[in-house]
C-alpha cells in the first residue's frame, strides 16, 4: 500500500506538468534538495543546509517556527473575520454578537484569532529571551536581533490594535488607558495619540483608524520583517547553537 | 581551511561529501565572515530535515489551538459606553506591567521613559561588548565590582523605597541576593575565566552561578520584574487598582 502510494506520489512526480511547477524531479541527490529550496520563492528564505545541532527541539523550542505559524493562523482567521465585521459604532458590536449566535463556527473562529493572538505575545517574548540566554544576539547575527526587537513591537502593536476591535466595554476602557499613557509624553503626546485616535477620545475615527492599522498596515509590516528576519538568518551563517558559557573561554 | 590565515591569502578547499554533492572550491580571504570561518558541525540538508520537522511542528500547534479554541471563549462584555467606566479599567494583560509601574511612578517616568529605556536598552544589546563576551561577573576586579554592585543597589532600594514600590522592590531584591551569593560561590577565586577546553555540557550547580555574566543578570532581573508586575496587575488588583487575593471573592 504504502509503496504503491509512493509509486503514485514518483509517477505524478515526473509528470511535464509537475516538472513545470517545481522545476525538479525528485529529491534524491543533495542537488535536488538544494534546488526544492533555492528554486522556491518562500523556501529560498531558509538556508539550503542546518547545522544538525539547532535542528535538536531544545536549541530552539522551534520558538521562531511557532511564532511565524500563529502569524499565519492569524492572517488566515483574521481575513475570514473580516468577511463579518464592519469597523462601524456600534455595528462592530453587533457582528460580535453575529459570530456568536448566527454565523456558522463563529464563535470557533474568534476564539481561534484570539488564543492565536495571546499565543504569539507569549511565543514571541518567550523566543526573545530564549536567544538572549542562548547567546544567539552574537555578531554576526546583531542585526537580525535589532529586527527581531522591532518584531516584537509590531506584534504587541497588532494585538494591541485588536483589541479594540469588538468594541465592548473591555476593548473601550483599554484603549483608553492605553492611549491615556501616551498622552503622557512630553511635547508630542497629545498629539501622537490624536493621530492615533483621530480624535481626543476613542470614537469612531479611532475604532476605523485601528481598524486599517490591525488588517492592512501592520500586518503588511510584520510580512516585510519577518521575511527580512528569515532571510538574515540565512545571510548571517544560519542560527547559532552553542551554550552561552561554552562561548565565554574560548577567546 | 581551519589553517586559514597562518598561510597565504588566499585557501582553497574540497567538499568532503563530493561524491554526494557538487563540488565547492571555498576561497578564504582575511576578510571573510565569521560564519565561514566558524566551525559549523555536521549540516543536513533543509529539504527535508528543517522542513519535516516544522511541518510536524506546524500541525501539533494547529490541533492544540483547535482543541483549546472549542472550549475556551472569547470575552465579550457590554456595548462600548464612554461613560461607565469599569473599575478597575485594565489594559490588555502584556501591558498590566506598565500599568502597575503607572500606579508607583509619574507617568512620564512609568508611561515613557522606562518603556523607552527597556526598548532601546534591548536594541543595544548586541552592539555591548560586554555582552558579547559575557565574562562572568565575578571575575577581574572582583572587590571593585562588589562595591560598585552594591552602590547600584542601594541607589536602586532607597528610590524604589520612596516611590513605595514593593511589587518592583521585592523581586531586585530576591535577584539582588542571588547575585551577592554567587560572589561566594565555590572555589574562592574560581571565577577567573579558566583557559583551556571547557565542559560541553552546562554547568549546574555553585559553578553555574558562578560563571553568569553581567547580562544574564540583567535580563534574569528585569525578567523577574516583568514577571512580577504582569501577574499583580492581572490577578492581584482590584478597584481603585487596590490590592485583592484572586482566590477570596470579589
Amino acid at each position: 500500500m504504502a509503496a504503491n502510494t509512493l509509486d503514485a506520489l514518483n509517477r505524478i512526480r515526473a509528470t511535464r506538468v509537475w516538472q513545470s511547477i517545481f522545476r525538479r524531479g525528485p529529491a534524491r541527490t543533495n542537488r535536488a534538495r538544494s534546488l526544492a529550496v533555492f528554486g522556491n520563492i518562500f523556501f529560498h528564505l531558509l538556508p539550503v543546509k542546518v547545522r544538525e545541532k539547532s535542528l535538536r527541539v531544545r536549541a530552539t523550542y522551534y520558538l521562531g517556527s511557532i511564532s511565524f505559524l500563529l502569524f499565519v493562523v492569524l492572517t488566515i482567521t483574521g481575513i475570514l473575520l473580516m468577511l463579518y465585521y464592519h469597523p462601524a459604532v456600534p455595528q462592530a458590536y453587533r457582528d460580535m454578537k453575529d459570530l456568536r449566535f448566527v454565523v456558522s463556527n463563529g464563535v470557533f473562529l474568534r476564539n481561534l484569532h484570539r488564543l492565536a493572538a495571546q499565543v504569539m505575545v507569549l511565543a514571541v517574548f518567550w523566543h526573545m529571551f530564549h536567544v538572549f540566554y542562548r547567546g544567539g544576539y552574537r555578531p554576526p547575527h546583531e542585526f537580525n536581533w535589532v529586527i527581531g526587537v522591532v518584531l516584537l513591537l509590531i506584534t504587541l502593536f497588532l494585538s494591541y490594535t485588536g483589541y479594540l476591535l469588538p468594541w465592548d466595554q473591555l476593548a473601550f476602557w483599554a484603549i483608553t488607558v492605553g492611549t491615556n499613557i501616551l498622552a503622557a509624553m512630553p511635547f508630542l503626546g497629545g498629539k501622537l495619540r490624536y493621530l492615533l485616535l483621530g480624535g481626543n477620545l476613542v470614537g469612531e475615527n479611532a475604532l476605523l483608524r485601528f481598524y486599517v492599522l490591525h488588517c492592512v498596515i501592520l500586518p503588511l509590516l510584520a510580512a516585510l520583517f519577518i521575511a527580512v528576519h528569515f532571510w538574515r538568518v540565512q545571510k548571517d551563517g544560519g542560527l547559532t547553537v552553542e551554550e552561552a558559557e561554552e562561548k565565554t573561554g574560548e577567546e | 581551511m581551519s589553517e586559514s590565515g597562518s598561510k597565504g591569502r588566499y585557501e582553497a578547499g574540497f567538499g568532503s561529501d563530493a561524491l554526494k554533492s557538487p563540488q565547492r572550491i571555498v576561497f578564504i580571504t582575511k576578510k571573510t565572515s565569521a560564519k565561514v570561518k566558524g566551525d559549523v558541525g555536521r549540516q543536513l540538508m533543509t529539504y527535508p530535515h528543517l522542513i519535516l520537522r516544522e511541518t510536524i511542528v506546524f500541525q501539533i500547534l494547529t490541533v492544540a489551538l483547535v482543541v483549546v479554541g472549542l472550549f475556551w471563549d472569547a470575552p465579550l462584555e457590554q456595548l462600548a459606553n464612554p461613560l461607565v467606566t469599569p473599575n478597575p479599567a485594565k489594559a490588555p494583560w502584556y501591558f498590566l506591567g506598565l500599568q502597575e509601574l503607572l500606579h508607583y511612578f509619574p507617568p512620564l517616568v512609568a508611561g515613557i521613559i522606562i518603556p523607552t529605556l527597556v526598548v532601546v536598552g534591548l536594541i543595544v544589546i548586541p552592539y555591548f561588548h560586554v555582552n558579547v563576551r559575557g565574562e562572568p561577573l565575578w571575575s577581574g576586579r572582583r572587590a571593585q565590582r562588589l562595591l560598585l554592585f552594591l552602590v547600584v543597589l542601594g541607589v536602586l532600594v532607597v528610590v524604589l523605597a520612596i516611590f513605595e514600590a514593593w511589587t518592583v522592590l521585592t523581586p531586585t531584591i530576591v535577584i539582588a541576593i542571588l547575585m551577592f551569593l554567587s560572589y561566594f560561590a565555590k572555589s574562592g577565586r574560581g571565577a577567573e575565566v579558566r583557559p583551556g577546553p571547557r565542559p560541553t555540557s552546562p554547568q549546574r550547580g555553585s559553578g553555574f552561578w558562578r560563571s553568569r555574566p553581567i547580562s544574564w543578570w540583567v535580563m534574569t532581573w528585569f525578567i523577574s520584574v516583568a514577571l512580577i508586575l504582569t501577574v499583580v496587575g492581572t490577578f492581584f488588583r482590584g478597584p481603585g487598582w487596590s490590592w485583592v487575593w484572586p482566590w477570596r471573592n470579589g
